[in-house]
């Protein structure tokens, strides 16, 4: 019995190996070639210097300005996804519909908008109102409309349905239920949801400028291409830092939202 | 009063949760509902309000029947009809005060309850009720800051609050440890006494339900097998009613 | 009556809340120049686009399968790489392992840098300091798994059972021997499920990837993008979106399986 069991053991693992090594087999590894150390350490040690003057020079393009840029998009964008995310989760929720067909329509449109990734809302966006922070504001507000309606319609469906029955048994109508059973019990997990979703918008649109959607992505790449390492350094700190400093914020506000 | 007119439900896979119940409850009775789990006791409690909705027969309260009301009748008469549940029902996260409004949500046009405008009257009365389950210090607590002997007892304040003629009780003492059940039936009983409510409540402690009831239903199968005074449920009753299980086993509860 | 008693008692709290929300929204109306005039007017842009959209070129799809393969050989060679390099990471990052609180915040503080870093721009970044290729897009898809797997991990590890934890101290194990033989066999089946979730975060992020080049279908999408063809965008996302399905589809089944 275990004899056996070992050797189903060893045959999943070699079977793995073997999947990947086929895997490995034809990718194609030719970058590595014009690989050097040197120019890597290179790289790296001037990575090490961040040119901190760049951070702030008063102007409006400078690193300063463009990371509040980025947090303006990602706080706009999760403001838009949040508020239209509410009519599809009640569109979508099944406890809220003796229909079921309502809530799969819900659920099929939120499963579209999610499907499409943000990069490519952005390049639609750019074509609808032109190149800039708008364009990242809508192209993150409509991909959280989908990530936030799943999550909601979730929460919205596993909630605890005792208080709803309470109003209901008093003679509320449907109105009051919702706001006397359901919203204070939803209402800080959503809250929760979407600082978490504030969080994650601020990091993409930190990498939406790399289309033309504004913010900090636009002038990191810039700054890659031409090989400028402490200018891509300042950036990628303000950017690593920033989002950690949200991390904090929105964990120690969701902390007090139990 | 309440009045069951051959009431049956049959669940829509066949099931058989009421047969042919035949009943009047009288204004001011504590009446307690006993028999096995699935036996049909919260079915029938929840048909009392229309939470299930029976498949034959008619029940009527006051004289108006809940069975073929419409929505707007259905209203007016749950705002007469109190709910205490085993799992309390209130919103855990809201604070005493509010969970105790919301029992007259059905008094309330939807935009006043929206924006909490409340009259004078019904402020001061939720003071009083508060006062009467001794929760007068907890007006802004959170319910899940409470135990739940002190949950259970906000919700019995909800139903006071509603002023409602007849409490249905589902149950109310099923999670809670036995001192607090005392305590709980207790409070209820005073309402009862004092204030002359009906009360109904679903029960498995047979030992409770003797102690508090004017009147015991014992259900079994969906059949309302046994309708007395707590002095004539004999041990042949009980034996009957909980086939032969160790129903002392239960009462010890 | 006072406003005290009534259920406003927190008044000033929500007013607080409503005014800082206000004005965040507000503040970041103006500063992204927002102007809904203009989506409005170009509105019209957009059903073009949907109609666009709404056929796809599934002719395209022949085209698609050999970069589709691609995708998922450097997804699946990424993710294990990550997830091997996640996991002593992740018992770094827990006090089972090691008694020192420095090490473990160290660890910690390392792991949520790691994470912070957008996938694109660590893509973007790869490229520039080890050149264009599937081969850095198979590193920074390993990086990309280190940093959310080794999260979830530790998140697990802190959760587990103590006590056979307990009794292998008890017998005098080391912490190293406590490690692989008290604590691995709680989170093995963990550690998997997260793998194939990162698998499939992956393989939709391959679309991204392809953006700065890093090889698989994501470059295809590029090309379509660039050249405005969008019937072969849709027919792309499409053809994604499917193989999400399935890959969730068939890591459900292998780990209902492995329980």
């Amino acid at each position: 019995m275990r004899a056996t069991a070992r050797i189903k053991r060893l045959g999943i693992a070699l079977g793995v190996l073997a999947l990947l090594v086929w895997c490995a087999w034809d990718i194609d590894w030719s970058s590595f070639r014009y690989f050097s150390w040197g120019s890597f350490r290179g790289t790296v040690m001037s990575l090490l210097r961040p040119d901190w003057s760049a951070f702030y020079t008063g102007s409006t393009e400078d690193i300063f300005s463009l990371m509040v840029m980025t947090i303006a998009i990602g706080f706009f964008g999760t403001s838009i996804g949040t508020i239209l995310a509410i009519p599809f989760t009640i569109l979508s929720a099944r406890n809220l519909w003796k229909n079921p067909v309502v809530p799969r329509i819900g659920k099929f449109v939120l499963d579209v908008l999610r499907a499409f990734p943000e990069l490519v809302y952005a390049i639609i966006f750019i074509k609808v109102v032109g190149p800039g922070p708008f364009a990242g504001v809508l192209a993150i507000g409509i991909h959280q409309v989908g990530m936030l309606g799943k999550l909601f319609t979730e929460e919205m469906e596993r909630m605890d349905e005792t208080a709803v029955e309470a109003c209901q048994a008093v003679g509320a109508n449907g109105v009051q239920t919702m706001f006397f059973a359901r919203i204070p019990q939803l209402m800080p997990i959503y809250a929760s949801l979407a600082l978490n979703h504030f969080e994650i918008a601020v990091r993409s649109a930190s990498t939406l400028g790399l289309v033309g959607a504004g913010g900090i992505g636009a002038t990191l790449i810039f700054a890659i291409q031409a090989a400028r390492w402490p200018r891509v350094s300042i950036i990628l700190l303000t950017v690593i830092v920033t989002v950690f400093l949200l991390d904090l914020l929105t964990g120690w506000i969701r902390k007090r939202l139990r | 009063m309440i009045t069951f007119d051959h009431v049956s439900k049959t669940y829509p896979n066949g099931v058989k949760g009421l047969i042919d119940v035949n009943l009047t409850i009288n204004d001011g009775d504590f009446v307690s509902i006993i028999g096995l789990s699935g036996a049909g006791k919260s079915t029938l409690l929840r048909s009392i309000n229309r939470l299930n909705e029976i498949t034959e027969g008619e029940i009527t309260i006051d004289g108006q029947s809940i069975t073929k009301a419409n929505k707007r009748e259905l209203k007016r008469i749950r705002r007469t009809i109190g709910l205490i549940s085993q799992q309390f029902n209130l919103v855990k996260r809201s604070t005493v005060q509010k969970n105790v409004f919301s029992g007259k949500l059905g008094y309330y046009s939807t935009l006043k309850s929206i924006f909490g405008l409340f009259s004078k009257e019904d402020y001061a009365l939720c003071n009083e009720v508060l006062k009467k389950v001794e929760l007068a210090d907890k007006l802004h607590e959170r319910c899940d800051n409470l135990s739940g002997g002190q949950q259970q007892r906000v919700s019995i304040a909800r139903t006071l609050f509603q002023e409602a003629g007849i409490i249905l009780a589902d149950e109310p003492v099923a999670s809670l440890d036995p001192a607090t059940s005392q305590e709980i039936l207790s409070e209820l009983k005073s309402i009862n006494t004092t204030m002359h409510k009906s009360v109904v409540v679903n029960i498995h402690s047979i030992g409770l339900a003797r102690q508090f009831s004017d009147r015991i239903l014992a259900l079994q199968d969906g059949r309302l097998v046994f309708d007395g005074k707590p002095g004539e449920l004999t041990n042949d009753v009980l034996e009957m009613v909980y086939k032969g299980d160790s129903f002392l086993g239960e009462s010890e509860r | 009556m006072k406003i005290k008693d009534t259920v406003h008692f927190q008044w000033y709290k929500t007013l607080f809340v409503a005014a800082l929300l206000a004005l965040c929204l507000f503040g970041s109306i103006r500063y992204t120049q927002a102007d809904f005039g203009q989506l409005a007017g170009n509105i019209s842009q957009v059903s073009v686009f949907l109609r666009k959209l709404a056929n796809p070129d599934f002719g395209y799809l022949g085209r698609l399968i050999d970069p589709m393969i691609k995708t998922l050989k450097m997804s699946a060679l990424g993710t294990v790489l990550g997830v091997l390099l996640a996991i002593p990471f992740a018992f770094l990052a827990t006090t089972v392992v090691t008694d020192n609180p420095v090490v473990t915040h160290i660890f910690r503080f390392f792991l949520n840098i790691i994470r912070t870093i957008p996938n694109l721009l660590l893509a973007a970044l790869l490229v520039a300091v080890i050149g264009i290729g599937e081969a850095t897009g198979v590193i920074t898809i390993a990086i990309f798994t280190f940093g959310v797997t080794s999260q979830l991990i530790f998140e697990t590890i802190e959760t587990i059972d103590m006590s056979p934890l307990e009794s292998a101290m008890a017998v005098g194990a080391n912490k190293l021997k406590i490690a692989v033989w008290a604590v691995w066999p709680q989170i093995a089946a963990s550690v998997l499920s997260y793998a194939f979730y990162a698998f499939e975060l992956n393989v939709r992020a391959s679309t991204v990837l392809g953006y700065v080049g890093a090889g698989g279908i994501g470059v295809k999408l590029n090309e379509a993008l660039g050249l405005f063809r969008y019937e072969r965008v849709f027919m792309i996302i499409l053809f994604i979106f499917a193989v999400v399905v399935i890959v969730d589809a068939v890591s459900e089944a292998i780990r209902r399986r492995l329980r």
